[in-house]
């Protein structure tokens, strides 16, 4: 599995970081999504649905490799 | 169902307590998606209620938050100078690839990191305000000017790096710039005029003195003339956070004590167990039911949106209250509950326009209730919840006071 950010669609509520800490932070110059891990192992898959589902903007996906 | 969509509603509905949400909303989810309704300002638009409705118009840009135009419907009784409605000539930060510039820009400031670098002192200054609370007052003591409006307002000020001496001037434009029915035309945009004045003025200090704050920062990137911020849009984009800054916090926060303490096991939840409070706050923001009428967009062109077919240039009203009650999205709606998972309410927008402040906003009300819970477990209401006042006529609802005792 890997993750998927639309940085255009990216509004920088942050909610993503708060799903899930390890696997994203915000770029500090504009706040925008920073992923950290992109092919995470399938114990971290249930956080990165959080933060799908937590992204205000829909900017995070999950797709097959 | 047409007969139901073509009866005009008139804004604001009427409501049986200032908590309760109007019994309007759950009928028109269930029955009319697409409501029909009429404006303070006498203009018309529709109202959405549905939870997938109201966020798929937020989420899809070819609904405008641009509202300065000859056919969108005026919000309120200032008509053209009104909220959203004004012009403001110069400014291009509102939509599309002016507003994502904008984003960028101001982004930064309200990153996780930089806000939770923030809170330690955002607590300092809970504590502060609760000392004086209790050093020096009698009782019943009203939450309103003692905690709930001077925290926000220290905390936007401080970050903006505006002089804490001025900070009482701001109530009032604020209201005038969020007005519904309280000010005419005139008043508001007498008001507006004032706020720029002050603004202007204190930019120029700022530029010739820079200190270590927003405003400082905002300045030197005008000053860069690189096309990333213009004068105009400088001047707006302070006065935005100023007033947007400290508004919505500060009537939360009197909301958030007035839904925890008025069905006081809630709060006694939380003293239980403190480590609730942030899926408290959420659940505040979503339970929270005083806006009159949401958000409000300009469909540019003509969508389809869940039953209903959105013609170009209708003026749509999101109900993101309404939405955050609707039971298909979220169980038991009418109860608060702060077990509840996944609250993916939409109280602070969705899509490109999301609150870019609910950082800021969440840390500001997480430390307040902590703050609360720690100081004050004996605290309950002075009066019995349904004669708390509403503030009437202003966008942001709330209460005029919010009077405790513990």
């Amino acid at each position: 599995m890997r993750v998927i950010t639309e940085e255009d669609k990216c509004c920088g509520s942050g909610l993503c970081v708060i799903a899930a800490p390890e696997l994203f932070d915000q770029r500090d110059s504009d706040g925008v999504v920073v992923v950290l891990d992109e092919t995470p192992g399938a114990d971290r898959h249930d956080a990165v649905r959080k933060a799908v589902a937590a992204c205000p903007a829909a900017a995070i996906r999950l797709a097959r490799q | 169902m047409s007969n139901q969509a073509d009866e005009l509603r008139d804004l604001p509905f009427p409501r049986s307590a200032p908590m309760e949400p109007p019994v309007e909303w759950a009928e028109l989810r269930e029955k009319c998606p697409f409501a029909a309704v009429r404006l303070p300002s006498g203009d018309r638009a529709r109202m959405l209620t549905r939870y997938e409705d109201v966020r798929k118009v937020l989420t899809d840009p070819r609904f405008s938050r641009d509202l300065a135009r000859p056919d969108a419907a005026r919000l309120t009784t200032a008509g053209d100078q009104g909220f959203m409605n004004a012009r403001r000539p110069g400014v291009d930060i509102t939509d599309g690839p002016g507003h994502t510039r904008w984003r960028r820009l101001v982004g930064r400031t309200f990153t996780m990191k930089r806000v939770e670098g923030l809170r330690p002192r955002i607590g300092a200054m809970v504590d502060e305000l609760l000392d004086a609370m209790t050093a020096h007052q009698g009782r019943p003591v009203d939450l309103v000017p003692n905690l709930a409006l001077p925290l926000p307002v220290g905390v936007i000020c401080e970050l903006l790096g505006v002089p804490a001496s001025d900070q009482g001037r701001f109530t009032e434009w604020a209201n005038q710039m969020l007005s519904l029915t309280r000010y005419d035309a005139d008043e508001v945009a007498a008001g507006r005029a004032e706020f720029a004045a002050y603004m202007t003025g204190l930019i120029a200090a700022k530029r010739a003195e820079p200190g270590d704050d927003l405003l400082s920062e905002l300045i030197s990137v005008t000053d860069a003339e690189d096309g990333r911020l213009s004068e105009a849009e400088l001047l707006a984009t302070s006065m935005s956070l100023l007033a947007a800054g400290h508004e919505t916090t500060a009537s939360m926060i009197g909301k958030m004590a007035a839904i925890l303490l008025s069905h006081r096991e809630r709060y006694e939840t939380l003293l239980a167990d403190p480590s609730l409070v942030p899926a408290a706050v959420e659940e505040v923001i979503r339970f929270d039911a005083m806006s009159e009428f949401g958000l409000p967009r300009y469909a540019t062109e003509t969508v389809e949106v869940g039953e209903s077919v959105v013609e170009k240039g209708t003026t749509v009203l999101l109900s993101l209250q309404a939405a955050n009650r609707d039971q298909s999205v979220f169980a038991s709606p009418e109860t608060w509950d702060a077990h509840r998972g996944d609250n993916h309410h939409l109280g602070f927008s969705a899509g490109a326009h999301f609150c870019m402040g609910s950082p800021l906003a969440r840390v500001e009300l997480q430390e307040v209730l902590a703050g609360l819970l720690r100081r004050l477990p004996t605290l309950r209401l002075a009066v019995p919840a349904e004669q708390l006042r509403r503030r009437e006529g202003l966008l942001v609802g709330g209460y005029e006071s919010v009077p405790v005792t513990w």
